[in-house]
């Protein structure tokens, strides 16, 4: 197991947001949480990078092993952490830079200074990205000139440039046209022989198309997982039954 | 009824034109004084002599009217206090909008354009009465009347406005890039500095262009605290006069119109008119061409 949550309860202020999560998270798959808006599951992706910290008055307690290390201790570095596991959010946030700093900002900030190297990670990102074809004669120019999509295969590579092993996704395609949605999901599947992916969505066609496993969250409980195949032919749960079946959002 | 709408509607849309019309037609007013005294000055006196003359003795005999002096001494206030109001500027706009929590940042903003509330004239006197003592314990052959005071002055008069402006400008990047970079494990300095700065780099350099235009406009403080003596020096410890602290000098004596020393006011006032005109288009100029958009 890549990842493995052991009894995480998370709070923001009183808000008990995680209540005993348990989950396995497997090396290069590609887990698919599905479940109504504030359910927990963003709040759960935002726990495996401590993203959360940068918000006030948040709380977490129980363990969260990253290769059977517990990444929530003090002594875990968070800017290795962050090196280990990246994130792709909702909306594209390409920084305001050209299209090449963006890539090189990550494995430059982690210490890459040689300019042979930065170009050849460059390439090799976008390349992973599916994005180099529609960019490589244009790296100069400011990211957001690009479409949101585009934007978005972006974000993607300015993660792999710092060559994660999971990669976080919180909705990431929900702010784009379907074309663009197309194309992510696609690379999704060459992503998957890499990395572990970890892919919140709204969209239950979406998690049954790209995903293996898939996890239901509902008032912050996880409350069934396994193949994703089990759970959309097979739920075991009455409620998520009624969540895939669509009766409730 | 409907006769009765337009007619109104037409009424008031052309006095709002006109009200908007009466700033336009100040400014050109303004102009035109300025020009036609200028011009009257400059057919008695060569403008070469005016631009590179090296004394400023307009009220003296035997007469003479080399601005550099005064330009000197403007520019030393404009340079001495943006090495105040820059650095500090800017670091406080980093402060407020990347680490201040939002109920510091409450408190805290107010206050600086509080600071941006008092007369200049406070200032001066401030200058004079506090900050040039000051400087004298430290430095005792300052002179009661000098740049550094005066200049500390008006870097703090224009700090509120940098930091204001620098500020603006950084809240308005998302929040959504920050955590972009968070999330490749950037610090929060790394973020400030990597990410804040560089995408905000236009509104902090017409932020800087602003203030510098302001020191060099700035007339009360200097008139105060800087001195009234157009001496050609680089020494921030002795008196000097700018620009507007002679035009100031001029007025509060007995000029009669259409004399010389009348007409030397405003051909100082026509060169700093230029001067604060020129800054002011460049920082628009910046902003206009590298606008931030997200």
């Amino acid at each position: 197991m890549k990842i493995i949550y052991n009894n995480v309860d998370f709070y923001y202020g009183n808000n008990h947001a995680l209540k005993s999560v348990n989950l396995n998270i497997e090396e290069n798959k590609i887990t698919a949480l599905i479940g109504p808006s504030g359910c927990g599951k963003s709040t759960f992706i935002r726990t495996l990078n401590r993203m959360y910290e940068h918000i006030p008055k948040t709380k977490i307690t129980g363990e969260i092993l990253l290769d059977n290390e517990n990444i929530l201790t003090d002594a875990y570095d968070l800017a290795e952490l962050r090196k280990k596991v990246g994130m792709v959010f909702q909306k594209p946030n390409p920084f305001p830079k050209s299209i090449y700093d963006n890539v090189i900002y990550g494995p430059k900030k982690h210490g890459l200074k040689n300019k042979d190297a930065l170009d050849s990670l460059v390439e090799k990102s976008l390349r992973k990205s599916a994005l180099w074809n529609e960019v490589k004669d244009k790296l100069n120019k400011s990211a957001l000139e690009l479409s949101g999509g585009q934007q978005q295969r972006l974000c993607i590579a300015r993660c792999l440039a710092v060559e994660p092993e999971v990669l976080l996704m919180d909705e990431p395609t929900s702010a784009l046209d379907p074309q663009s949605t197309l194309k992510i999901e696609e690379l999704f599947q060459t992503l998957k022989e890499s990395y572990s992916l970890v892919i919140v969505t709204h969209s239950m066609q979406q998690a049954a198309r790209v995903s293996d496993q898939t996890a239901f969250f509902l008032n912050g409980e996880i409350i069934e997982t396994g193949t994703t195949d089990d759970i959309f032919t097979n739920p075991k749960d009455q409620r998520t039954n009624d969540y895939i079946t669509g009766r409730f959002s | 009824m409907k006769k009765k709408i337009k007619k109104r509607e037409f009424i008031i849309e052309k006095s709002l034109i006109l009200f908007a019309g009466i700033s336009i037609i100040t400014t050109l007013a303004i102009i035109v004084t300025l020009f036609g005294e200028t011009f009257q000055f400059f057919k008695e006196i060569p403008i070469m002599d005016f631009l590179t003359g090296k004394t400023w003795a307009p009220t003296l005999v035997p007469k003479s009217f080399g601005v550099l002096p005064l330009l000197v001494g403007t520019l030393m206030i404009a340079l001495f206090s943006s090495i105040i109001s820059l650095p500090l500027g800017l670091g406080s706009a980093i402060y407020l909008s990347e680490y201040a929590k939002k109920r510091t940042r409450k408190i805290i903003k107010p206050i600086l354009e509080l600071l941006a509330g008092i007369p200049s004239i406070v200032y001066g006197f401030f200058a004079l009465t506090f900050i040039t003592p000051l400087i004298r314990q430290i430095l005792p052959q300052t002179q009661i009347f000098n740049v550094a005071s005066a200049s500390i002055a008006v870097g703090i008069m224009t700090l509120p406005m940098v930091a204001s402006l620098i500020e603006d400008a950084m809240m308005a990047v998302p929040n959504s890039v920050r955590n972009g970079a968070y999330a490749l494990g950037s610090t929060k300095m790394e973020v400030a500095l990597k990410i804040i700065i560089p995408s905000t780099s236009s509104s902090i350099a017409s932020a800087f262009v602003l203030a510098i235009s302001r020191a060099i406009g700035e007339t009360m403080i200097v008139a105060i605290a800087a001195g009234q003596s157009p001496v050609l020096t680089f020494n921030p410890l002795e008196s000097i006069q700018t620009m507007t602290g002679f035009m100031v000098n001029m007025s509060l004596g007995e000029i009669s119109q259409g004399t010389l020393e009348y007409k030397t006011v405003f051909a100082v006032g026509t060169m700093l008119f230029f001067m604060t005109l020129i800054m002011n288009l460049v920082a628009k100029g910046i902003l206009y061409r590298n606008r931030e958009r997200y």
